[in-house]
């Protein structure tokens, strides 16, 4: 098979993503959960919360490290890769990566710093103030970047300007309170605190199976448990399902998710297994639950869902209104200030399926000359692989719901069992810590490649999206990600591993101080010696 | 929205053209620091403690510091798409080399202090090298070739399109004149590390830094006057010959642009933008005069005002273009015809007048919460230290 500029480009996005996206949720959920850490111990004073914070916290800057220095990867890759799409959207795009900048990083990347060196520096008050800033602001540059990827998925807000040969913004409100935005940016935070939440559980369940930091290990797993539950209702209820009837590419990746070829009159069937088989156009030994998918998809019983071909059909009457439009620029273009009000109107008429027309350009040089044939293929070309996504949704669905039931367990002995928990459980514990990355994973999967063959849906193609590049250039960078990257998961890996094997740093004297302070009160409480066990062990 | 007619487009444009010089400016003020240090780390420090206080000088603060970088790059991609799509993809190989050296950099941080071993600690102190020092060079590389042109075309669609093989591109940036440029910019934020150095570090480290530091500034003087007079009586400049619509489509094809004999006519049109490249020679001669004699933190602020005046020229003697074209001048990008739309400008200008100056106050907060010097005692007991 040989690899063009478009395939390569979306090779190093995908790769360069994913990547990134390994170190963001447990950023995202870290952070959270450390500040929580960090409030128990300013309420309480006691020492074993503060080295929790501590610990915890160290690991949350391993990892912090690669995923910041990833992500710039992230940010220069649109311009470097991608100059065509920055050019055509980055009127509306490029806004909310930079209140990204402004209102986040700024606020994440100032106080870090001052997370990990101001301890001495600052009152207990202010450090837990500095603390929530670095959490809220990495939740928040969560917001704007997900406001991007929303409008990539379901384009607001904008309108495009013949005389710029672009999409501009028409509404800042739109494209901010986009649905498609703010379902995602729930999903993927709520996504970012179960991650967190499974790591941080993994880890204290390996040191009770080893019988080391107990107290540590005890309380960070109430915390992780009642944290981890909340949010993994949460990114399973609030799925970002809800803003799939949006637009065209959205409901053609559900009814793909689906394997649903044809429509089905309300409330549609979901498919729990199958094999989708694109060429027969019919998903295989399907097994179905009734009235599901309706729900899923639509958040009722009563609207339609519509099929693969029944939107394979609305695609080509877009793509033949799409020339009209193509037709009517061309002229605009040429005539510019003296083109006739009828030309201009016929464009406003069909400028919104203009991007449908660029569909074409991957068959003949202008959309106007196309034949029937590629017309058809054209409107092929818009329903992405199926079974990748079939698959992918299901795996990550199924590991959503077992999320579930595995904080719903622990925070049940937790609260209910004296903080008792059974080798085996503990065991799992461990063994499950890689699979919330590999939902998250899964779910950019199906988000991302769901949207194909667009890069913004119904507005530009992921063929025209590219930089003039050569393959050369792309082999080169490819390479080079691959190895540098390569080096820096070993390296990050072997330091967490190092610094988990360690385990906390435990402050003595400090706990010393603690006691002396509290013993009085400790003493009159049930008139033992206080500490039978040390609160810092 | 109708808010966004307040102010007019031509003006915002100006605004964000400002802005943008702010934002290059505020990244070299800070992050420049931390680039300069890193750059000096082999020489200023040789044991491991001197490194490890020369690192956790600029430790609690590099990372804020960059995000002005990362800010810049996002605000050039809001308020100046097509340059953000031209400059990043045509300087392809180039900005893979910076990304890979931003990258290095945060981790080498983080990671560097966490493993005893001296081979560990000898690799990672080398990242920081390349890291500070790869990128100050590319950076006035980028501004040297920006200067003379750069070869691409758009086309009717505006796709930018440019001329020669991945490799010949990559090597035709190394052109004399922008080696000269990014030795400039090099040598700019060795001084304004040392200048970092000598009032955040005590002792030898100090010391040590003061002596490269006042011979890199001289380098700096000397290449900037260099640079100045070849950018004078050596490169061509442009100038539009199609009247200029400050307020109208962001198209850059819409314009027609020539070659000229030298930028220098912008000095002639508007004197009064001589007082950048005055300012950034005077900027730089104190701060040289302030390492020689040992001052510290009047000598932080000269070297601040010195990358202030020189970045500053750059911008002004270019102005209205951002990035010519040497190969289509019809393509150049300008400021009249190369920015966001109206409203975009607008609500990103309201954006960052909410949220600048919360970001400038918290800096310095911080800034005065980490204030003075970085001892070795401190490194060595503190857990948190890099």
């Amino acid at each position: 098979m040989e690899l063009d500029i478009v395939d390569l480009s979306r090779l190093q996005f995908a790769m360069t993503a994913m990547y990134h996206f390994l170190f963001v949720p447990l950023t995202l959920g870290l952070a959270v959960l450390v500040a929580i850490m960090e409030t128990v111990y300013v309420m309480t004073d006691r020492p074993i919360w503060r080295q929790m914070t501590k610990f915890w916290g160290m690991l949350f800057g391993i990892n912090f490290a690669i995923g910041v220095a990833t992500g710039i990867t992230m940010e220069f890759q649109f311009g470097m890769n991608w100059s065509y799409f920055s050019h055509y959207v980055g009127d509306i795009f490029g806004a909310p990566l930079a209140l990204e900048g402004l209102m986040a990083f700024f606020l994440e990347a100032t106080f870090v710093g001052l997370f990990f060196f101001g301890w001495d520096k600052l009152s207990k008050v202010g450090h837990l103030t500095v603390t929530w800033l670095v959490a809220i602001g990495s939740n928040f540059s969560a917001l704007w970047i997900l406001i991007a990827n929303g409008w990539m998925q379901n384009p607001v807000g904008a309108e495009f300007n013949p005389d710029t040969m672009r999409m501009e913004m028409t509404s800042f409100f739109d494209v901010m309170f986009n649905e498609v935005a703010q379902a995602k940016f729930v999903h993927t935070v709520s996504a970012g605190y179960v991650t967190a939440s499974v790591f941080v559980l993994g880890v204290s369940a390996w040191y009770l199976l080893k019988g080391r930091h107990i107290e540590l290990a005890r309380r960070s797993i109430t915390v992780a448990a009642s944290f981890g539950l909340a949010s993994a209702l949460s990114v399973v209820i609030l799925g970002d399902e809800s803003g799939y009837s949006a637009t065209h590419s959205q409901r053609m990746k559900l009814a793909a998710i689906e394997g649903m070829w044809e429509s089905e009159p309300a409330p549609a069937s979901f498919t729990l297994v199958g094999l989708p088989d694109q060429d027969a156009r019919e998903t295989k030994y399907a097994v179905h639950i009734p009235y599901v998918m309706g729900l899923i998809g639509t958040r009722s019983l009563t609207t339609d869902i519509a099929g693969i071909d029944e939107l394979v059909a609305e695609a080509e009457t877009r793509i033949r209104s799409g020339i009209i439009a193509y037709d009517a620029l061309m002229t605009i273009r040429e005539q510019r200030d003296a083109t006739s009000a009828e030309v201009r109107g016929t464009f406003e008429a069909h400028s919104g399926d203009l991007g449908y027309a660029f569909l074409l350009k991957r068959y003949v040089e202008d959309p106007r000359d196309a034949s029937e044939a590629q017309i058809l293929q054209a409107s092929n070309d818009t329903v992405p692989t199926v079974w990748p996504l079939f698959w992918a949704f299901r795996i990550m669905v199924a590991l959503g719901f077992s999320f579930i039931a595995v904080m719903a367990y622990f925070f049940w002995r937790s609260s209910f069992r004296g903080q008792d928990y059974p080798r085996w459980a503990l065991w799992g514990a461990v063994l499950i810590i890689p699979t919330p990355w590999i939902a998250a994973e899964l779910g950019w999967f199906v988000a991302e490649f769901g949207r194909q063959p667009w890069t913004v849906d119904g507005v530009l193609p992921t063929a025209l999206s590219v930089s003039h590049l050569s393959v050369a250039d792309l082999l080169l960078t490819l390479a080079g990600f691959m190895i540098f990257y390569t080096v820096l998961f070993v390296v990050e890996m072997g330091l967490m591993l190092k610094y988990i094997r360690k385990g906390p740093f435990e402050d003595v004297e400090e706990t010393e101080v603690w006691t002396a302070r509290h013993e009085h009160r400790l003493r009159t409480h049930d008139g033992n010696v206080p500490f039978a066990e040390t609160p810092a062990e | 929205m109708i808010l966004h007619e307040f102010i007019s487009y031509d003006i915002l444009r100006v605004i964000w053209w400002a802005l943008l010089g702010v934002l290059l400016i505020g990244f070299a003020l800070t992050d420049g620091f931390d680039m300069g240090v890193g750059a000096l780390l082999p020489f200023v420090a040789r044991t491991d403690i001197e490194r490890r206080v020369a690192i956790n000088t600029v430790g609690p603060v590099w990372e804020g510091n960059q995000v002005w970088f990362i800010l810049g790059g996002g605000a050039i991609f809001a308020a100046w798409p097509p340059l953000y799509a031209v400059s990043f993809s045509g300087f392809y190989l180039a900005m893979f080399v910076i990304l890979a050296a931003l990258i290095v950099r945060p981790v080498a941080f983080k990671y560097r202090s966490k493993r005893e071993s001296a081979r560990w600690r000898a690799t990672w102190d080398w990242a920081l090298f390349a890291g500070g020092a790869v990128p100050a060079l590319l950076f006035g590389v980028a501004v040297g070739n920006v200067l003379q042109g750069v070869p691409f075309e758009l086309t009717p669609d505006l796709f930018a399109r440019y001329e020669g093989a991945f490799y010949a591109k990559f090597a035709g940036l190394l052109n004399p004149f922008a080696v000269l440029t990014g030795v400039v910019s090099l040598a700019m934020l060795v001084t304004h590390g040392a200048a970092w150095l000598s009032f955040k570090a005590e002792g030898i480290v100090a010391t040590r830094a003061r002596s490269i530091g006042s011979v890199a500034g001289l380098l700096t003087i000397t290449g900037y006057v260099l640079a100045g007079v070849w950018l004078a009586f050596g490169i061509e400049g442009y100038a539009f010959t199609s009247d200029v619509v400050a307020n109208g489509p962001s198209n850059p094809l819409y314009s027609e642009v020539v070659r000229t004999d030298s930028w220098l006519a912008a000095y002639f049109a508007r004197p009064w933008i001589a007082l950048a490249p005055v300012l950034g020679l005077f900027g730089m001669v104190m701060a040289v005069l302030g390492l020689r004699a040992g001052r510290e933190g009047s000598t932080l602020l000269w070297s601040k005002l010195g990358i202030f005046g020189t970045i500053s020229s750059v911008g002004l003697t270019m102005f209205p273009f951002i990035l010519p074209s040497s190969l289509d001048p019809r393509s150049s990008l300008t400021v009249w015809d190369s920015s966001s739309s109206h409203l975009t400008l607008f609500v990103m200008l309201i954006a960052t007048i909410i949220f600048m100056p919360l970001i400038l106050a918290y800096t310095a907060w911080v800034y005065k919460v980490l204030w003075g010097k970085v001892t070795e005692a401190d490194v060595t007991e503190s857990s948190s230290a890099y």
